[in-house]
């Protein structure tokens, strides 16, 4: 037996039980022993973690939504997935025309770009040639098959009824008419023709919502000979523009913004620029441009223009006749004007005739015509007719219409007296519309025959005497669609092979007119291929004036501009709406325009001093004509004078239009395009624009740099003095990234850059940046990934304006690498800063950390959300967007890439071909719209590229440099050619 | 009894140990009164309101706040340093007082530390939901993973998350460790199984022996040691999610002090308003006398001083510095311009306010110690909106210049966060002893 040991007496007794006594007891024994708790055993935790770690798996096991590409099982010929094909095309749409090249993945067009071979553009774009491939998507409002009204017809029915209806109305003894605009197509015109002697009752009539009608007339009676001459600003060493907007609107912007751009790059071997002076009443994007801006009223301009016609006269020996007083200094403008004698060059942008005249004669006392204007290749715009249109209105109203046609047209829209015209089409007994999508006019047609798209059309221009620009199409017809030729053609009971017909026309019009290719068939595939063809054929006139001309333009102008009202009301087209065509562009609507970075409405500008006059606010809305339109105080609109821009206020055109500002059409009171009486009043309600830029004085920082062109003949750093001094006192403690291979830099010429805003459509285009609407643009999140800063300088009543594009400036120390938490943004070895959606938390802290604010949130879930009902809502709008490029989720940051993926694609393009990157093979998308090649991009570890040589200029500077932050994008100081 | 001459009684009147539980232990164990029920019911629907928010801000997307392309921070981050600020208090009173031997605090200690604890947690909501993809949250977290990816050291925003989520869990330790005691008490004196069985589980079996009290008195002073300089990292570590940016305003080495003393400062006067309300409520006016809302006070005062000599800093380095964009934001945007109401209300209420302390008869007038204490967690809120949204929405570039006001979204995480803080607070109230009874009874005999 064990032996027992005892503490006491008590234990000795065989009956006792120890007595336990808490007070003597550990902590840990009560622990155990004593609470009365359920604890937590290990099987309980076990299971616990096993329902956490199932759960866990569960809900990570959830993913989105698998999609299969399916490959081809032929594969076509020309199509490589994943690598696109690059097709010649033309943008034509009336007097508009960009020769374009169209990008093209797996067999849908998803980018448009400049065709460098085209000597007349540039190979620039505009806003609306960049936009354009949207429009091909828009299955919201295209139209998808012929229909009668409303019903769906086949197109074979359609051709009898409408056949019959041509037939019966010659033998009726009425009128058929064909409303078109300006027809840059030769061979469409041709095909009109035949059209006309089959039929002889129809009448082509040729009318242009924005017409230049005055300008070819103008030149009919002064010089004999219906013509508009080539504008050659680049040959121009002094441009006075009479509210011409020809950088952004006026004739052909593309080709003039290129070619003005050519006069204001500045180097330091080439001191030299052109000297712009500009008049208007409104600031239009050409007028912010200039070196010295008049603002005055559409009256007074007409005056100055007498008056600067009578000082010419005077100083070269022509007739004077009396004329207003302008109040402004013309004769030292005509001494200006004469002493660059064959090197100056006067525009006019006034739809009139007789002002036009005056310009002509003023343009030949300064020797012009042959040398800035060339009066042998003369353009083409500028066709139309207001008065035919007036007449065709007649003849409906009277009922002597039988049957017409609207092709590209849309006057119930946009005809000044769209009532008048309603009333009159009603009177129609058949009306046909060819309207690619909806709008006003084909809502009130009997028929609607769909026209295709243009990048599914074929088809020629010739914007220019000698340019001749192929159309081909990229897909085939999305919809039941037929081009309007083709209908055309089926009318005249021919092949509708479009395709054959231009291609006929290209071997007896186009191939007998070249040397180079010897076989037809080498010529049309080469041609087809290059999309242009430049040939000798001229239409010129000789500027030689007919007599008695320039007193009765005179004359009569100045019965025009005596007892004129106080307050003058002026229209014009925006880079983004122009004549209302476009307006269910989304990617248009959310332009902000250039001056007043207004998107998604068009608004009454009036001057500060008006504004204060008559106590107006921003916003405030105001009565014109029983329309009522909110107003905007535009720093350097004339006194006493309200602008407003066209194409908005749709009521049939599609989502994204309809509603959208108001009609300026409608207010047009008289003729269109001369100014007009305004007679307004407040309303006393207001309007909230969506507004990109709110704040519009740089408050003295040195963001854009500028200086005279005086100064920098002194100095080629003027304006740019500060540099210097940062340069200096810069200093890091932190060693600095080093580039081996490549160091990619972007260079603005701000002296180049007109603010026209192209590059942000294209950025837009080629980066599936989402529009967000007019609400979150007021909410300030338009998402566009480049933008136009525009600030003004000096007073405002005629202040400067400075543009300044920005994209990410991809600093070498970049402030926001630094503060992301999870690397999302982070620095390539190439010197980008880079972003990684998938890694991206969205802290939103670079956006903060950003100093140039280039960071984009996706605040929403902008594709595939009906709260944005735009392109990335509809399984067709999205066709457009790049597969080269992410779209992003809700919840990430975004920002410019610097095209990494062109930049990645020039890399593989060069090693396939065994070859090193050379200057040249990147081309980002904002570079390659603009149509004054003011960005250059590049490498600067490579000693001859552009940018290397650029970057060394005296002009360039770094936005914000003194933070060193050390962006890789420069700026060349902007140079104006002031007196003083 | 011999009253020190120095030293003011820190319980009111005579009372036994066995008065002092009951008394303390009466929020706990009577019913609720009329006022609890309705303060449940506004928490509540505080609480509904945030829901809402939250599941717009998750499910539509932060586009449902008053955030632009320039203020990519407004309420969110507005509201969580304004409620770290607050959650400083609890812990500094423990923490200060105990290395300070300012035992007086001992009564308070116990509401400002669960204050901490609720304040904190709602200062936690805002990094996470303010986030563009909150359910990636944890990328932030530095764990070895099979993805090969790595966090940010160099971003302040995971300074945040190591220091914040590091003085939450030192919060709640040292809240929830100073309770063991009184637990124990509440359930030796449990009438029910449950509250019993629940008391008893929380308080781990706490027996009230000498050596227990001595393991704890040792594990709460190193607690107290570890949480010292947690103190202090936490709010300059805020503070430096703004000091290592590049923006006026923001980049600036006076932060981190700056925004520690705003952080004690406001901590203090909501921990005034909470004690001036608990008075209200509950008899316990002999145990938080009003010796102890001057002494608050006191320090408000002082704090006061320290904020408005910051103010006068920044101003000064501003215009010494001569960077233009620094004067614009300090003077021409903060001062005079857009955001000069805020400033103002700032300046009023952080730095002039709370002067009146300098007189006895205001540090002892309830009324104008609750005014006061509210106007400063106002002030305090203006001084973080003047800080983030006028550096932000005035920054480098006129062109990005914006305005920002918040929606109703914005508004409902923030009333919602009231509901998590007025909630929490109150079934504090109701299941835990509101003063630290053992404390009490302990520096009982030493004051009086």
């Amino acid at each position: 037996m064990e032996k027992k040991y005892w503490q006491s007496i008590e234990e000795t007794n065989p009956d006792y039980t120890p007595q336990k006594e808490e007070s003597n007891s550990s902590t840990i024994e009560i622990l155990t022993d004593d609470t009365n708790v359920k604890s937590t055993s290990r099987r309980d935790f076990l299971k616990w973690c096993g329902i956490s770690f199932f759960s866990a798996t569960v809900i990570s096991a959830c993913e989105n939504p698998v999609k299969k590409a399916i490959p081809y099982l032929h594969q076509p010929e020309t199509l490589t997935p994943g690598k696109a094909n690059w097709y010649a095309s033309s943008f034509v749409d009336g007097n508009r025309f960009c020769s374009v090249l169209v990008k093209s993945r797996d067999g849908r067009p998803i980018k448009i770009e400049g065709n460098d071979l085209c000597t007349f553009t540039g190979g620039g774009t505009n806003a609306i040639a960049q936009a354009s491939v949207l429009s091909l998507y828009d299955d919201g409002a295209r139209y998808k098959y012929p229909a009668k009204k409303g019903e769906k017809i086949g197109w074979e029915i359609a051709d009898e009824q409408i056949k019959k209806a041509l037939r019966e109305a010659g033998e009726k003894g009425k009128k058929c008419y064909l409303l078109t605009p300006t027809l840059l197509s030769q061979s469409t015109k041709e095909l009109i023709n035949s059209l006309k002697a089959k039929y002889p009752a129809l009448e082509f009539v040729s009318w242009d919502a924005v017409g230049y009608e005055a300008i070819r007339e103008a030149h009919l009676t002064a010089f004999g000979r219906a013509a508009i001459p080539d504008y050659r600003f680049d040959k121009a060493s002094l441009i006075v523009s009479f509210s011409a907007d020809f950088l952004a609107t006026w004739v052909a912007p593309v080709s003039f913004a290129n070619r003005y751009a050519k006069t204001r790059k500045i180097s330091e071997s080439n001191p030299a620029m052109s000297r712009h002076i500009h008049f208007e009443a409104g600031m239009s994007v050409t007028g912010s441009n200039a070196d010295e801006r008049v603002p005055v009223k559409p009256s007074t301009e007409l005056d100055i223009i007498m008056e600067l016609y009578n000082e010419m006269a005077a100083l070269t020996g022509n007739p004077v006749f009396s004329s207003p007083a302008s109040g402004y200094d013309t004769k030292a403008l005509a001494e200006e004007i004469l002493a660059h004698k064959g090197k100056s060059i006067i525009v006019c942008g006034h739809n009139n005739l007789q002002a036009q005249i005056l310009i002509n004669a003023i343009n030949l006392m300064a020797e012009s015509y042959g040398n800035t204007l060339d009066n042998r290749k003369t353009l083409n715009m500028g066709q139309g007719n207001q008065e035919a249109m007036a007449q065709m209105i007649e003849q409906m109203e009277q009922g002597n219409a039988e049957l017409v046609m609207f092709y590209k047209s849309n006057p119930l829209y946009n005809y000044p007296n769209a009532d008048r015209l309603k009333s009159a089409l009603a009177n129609v007994p058949m009306s046909v519309s060819f309207a690619t999508a909806k709008d006003e006019t084909a809502k009130e047609c009997t028929f609607i025959l769909p026209d295709n798209h243009y990048l599914e059309s074929w088809g020629e221009a010739m914007p220019v005497w000698g340019t001749h620009s192929l159309m081909q199409p990229v897909m085939q017809p999305v919809f039941n669609t037929r081009q309007f030729q083709s209908t055309l053609l089926a009318w005249l009971d021919k092949d509708t092979d479009y395709h054959a017909y231009i291609k006929e026309y290209a071997e007896k019009a186009l191939f007998p007119r070249q040397t180079r290719y010897p076989d037809f068939q080498q010529f049309w595939i080469n041609t087809l291929q290059a999309g242009i063809l430049e040939t000798d054929e001229v239409f010129a006139f000789d500027a030689r004036l007919q007599s008695g001309v320039v007193s009765d333009a005179v004359a009569q102008l100045k019965t025009q501009t005596a007892n004129t009202a106080q307050v003058q009301f002026m229209v014009h087209e925006n880079v983004a709406m122009a004549d209302g065509s476009y307006a269910n562009n989304p990617w248009l609507q959310e332009l902000p325009d250039p001056v007043t970075k207004i998107a998604w409405d068009n608004f009454a500008a009036v001057s500060p001093a008006f504004a204060e006059e008559h106590n107006l606010k921003d916003g405030d809305i105001i009565n014109f004509n029983s329309v009522e339109v909110p107003m905007i105080i535009q720093p350097g609109q004339a006194m006493d004078t309200i602008s407003l821009a066209l194409g908005y206020g749709r009521t049939f055109a599609g989502k994204s239009a309809d509603k959208v500002g108001v009609n300026a059409f409608r207010l047009l009171t008289g003729s269109a395009f001369l100014w007009d009486v305004a007679t307004w009043q407040k309303t006393g309600s207001g309007h909230q624009f969506a507004r990109t830029q709110t704040h519009h004085s740089m408050e003295g920082r040195p963001i854009v740099r500028e200086s005279t062109l005086d100064k920098y003949k002194q100095s080629p750093n003027a304006g740019n003095e500060i540099r210097e001094y940062h340069l200096k006192h810069m200093s890091t403690l932190y060693p600095e990234h080093t580039y081996e291979g490549h160091h990619w830099v972007l260079m603005v010429d701000l002296n180049a850059c007109n603010g026209c805003s192209t590059c942000v459509i294209a950025c837009q285009a080629e980066n599936n940046t989402p529009v967000v609407g007019k609400d979150e643009v007021r909410r300030r999140r338009i998402m566009h990934w480049m933008r136009i800063d525009r600030y003004y300088t000096g007073e405002k009543e005629n202040p400067g304006v400075v543009y300044m594009p920005l994209m990410c400036q991809h600093c070498d120390a970049a402030p926001c690498e630094n503060v992301c938490p999870v690397s999302a943004t982070n620095h390539s070895h190439e010197g980008i800063n880079q972003m990684a959606y998938n890694r991206c938390v969205g802290t939103k802290y670079c956006i903060n950390n950003c100093p140039y604010k280039v960071r984009r949130f996706n605040w929403f879930r902008y594709a595939m959300n009906d709260r944005f009902d735009y392109n990335m809502n509809s399984e067709l709008g999205r066709m457009v967007l790049n597969p080269d490029v992410t779209v992003r989720e809700r919840g990430v940051v975004e920002k410019c890439s610097f095209c990494i993926q062109r930049i990645q694609d020039a890399k593989l393009k060069a090693k396939n071909e065994r070859r090193k990157l050379k200057d040249g093979d990147v081309v980002p998308a904002c570079m390659g719209a603009c149509p004054s090649k003011a960005l250059v991009f590049g490498d600067i570890n490579d000693p001859d590229s552009k940018v290397a040589r650029l970057i060394k200029d005296p002009r360039n500077y770094h936005l914000l440099e003194e933070f060193h932050t050390l962006p890789t994008v420069g700026y060349l100081t902007k140079i104006r050619n002031k007196k003083g | 009894m011999i009253a020190s001459s120095i030293r003011w009684p820190m319980v009111g009147a005579q009372k036994s140990s066995k008065d002092i539980t009951t008394e303390l232990l009466a929020p706990n164990e009577t019913k609720p009164a009329l006022w609890w029920y309705i303060g449940m019911g506004i928490g509540t629907i505080f609480l509904a309101y945030g829901a809402w928010a939250f599941y717009m801000s998750l499910s539509v997307g932060l586009g449902t706040w008053g955030l632009t392309n320039s203020v990519g921070w407004g309420w969110d981050i507005i509201n969580f340093v304004w409620w770290i600020g607050i959650g400083h208090a609890g812990t500094a009173f423990t923490i200060f007082f105990l290395v300070f031997r300012q035992k007086w605090a001992a009564s308070i200690n116990r509401t400002a530390e669960a204050m901490t604890v609720f304040a904190v947690m709602c200062a936690g909501i805002f990094p996470l939901i303010h986030m563009g993809r909150p359910w990636l949250a944890f990328f932030i977290m530095p764990y070895p993973n099979t993805r090969l990816l790595w966090v940010n050291f160099n971003s302040p925003l995971f300074w945040d998350v190591v220091a914040i989520s590091t003085y939450l869990l030192m919060s709640i330790t040292l809240w929830y460790f100073g309770m063991i005691p009184d637990l124990a008490t509440m359930r030796d004196r449990a009438k029910n199984k449950i509250s019993k069985e629940i008391y008893g589980f929380f308080s781990m079996g706490w027996d009230g022996s000498m050596i227990s009290y001595n393991r704890y008195e040792t594990l709460t002073r190193i607690l107290g040691g570890l949480a010292a300089p947690l103190v202090i990292s936490v709010h300059t570590i805020v503070a430096l999610d703004f000091s290592i940016s590049v923006l006026p305003g923001w980049h600036a080495t006076i932060l981190p002090p700056y925004f520690f003393v705003g952080a004690i400062f406001s901590g203090f006067a909501m921990v005034l308003t909470i004690m001036i309300l608990m008075r209200k409520a509950f008899k316990i006016s002999d145990f938080i006398t009003e010796k102890h809302l001057d002494s608050i006070a006191r320090v408000l005062k002082y704090g006061s001083l320290v904020i408005g000599l910051a103010y006068a800093i920044e101003l000064f380095i501003a215009w010494y510095s001569g960077v233009e964009y620094e004067i614009y934001t300090f003077f021409n945007a903060r001062a005079s311009g857009t955001f000069s109401t805020a400033f103002w209300i700032m300046v009023f209420c952080n730095a002039i306010v709370p002067q009146v302390f300098w007189f006895k008869k205001a540090r002892r007038n309830i009324a104008i110690l609750f005014t006061v204490s509210i106007l400063i967690n106002i002030g305090m809120w203006f001084e973080r909106f003047i800080i983030l949204i006028s550096s932000l929405a005035e920054d480098f570039l006129p062109s990005s210049w914006t305005d920002y006001s918040p929606t109703l979204v914005d508004i409902g995480v923030y009333v919602g966060t009231f509901g998590i803080f007025i909630c929490g607070m109150l079934l504090f109230i109701r299941y835990i002893p509101i003063i630290a009874i053992n404390e009490v009874k302990a520096y009982k005999k030493e004051g009086n």
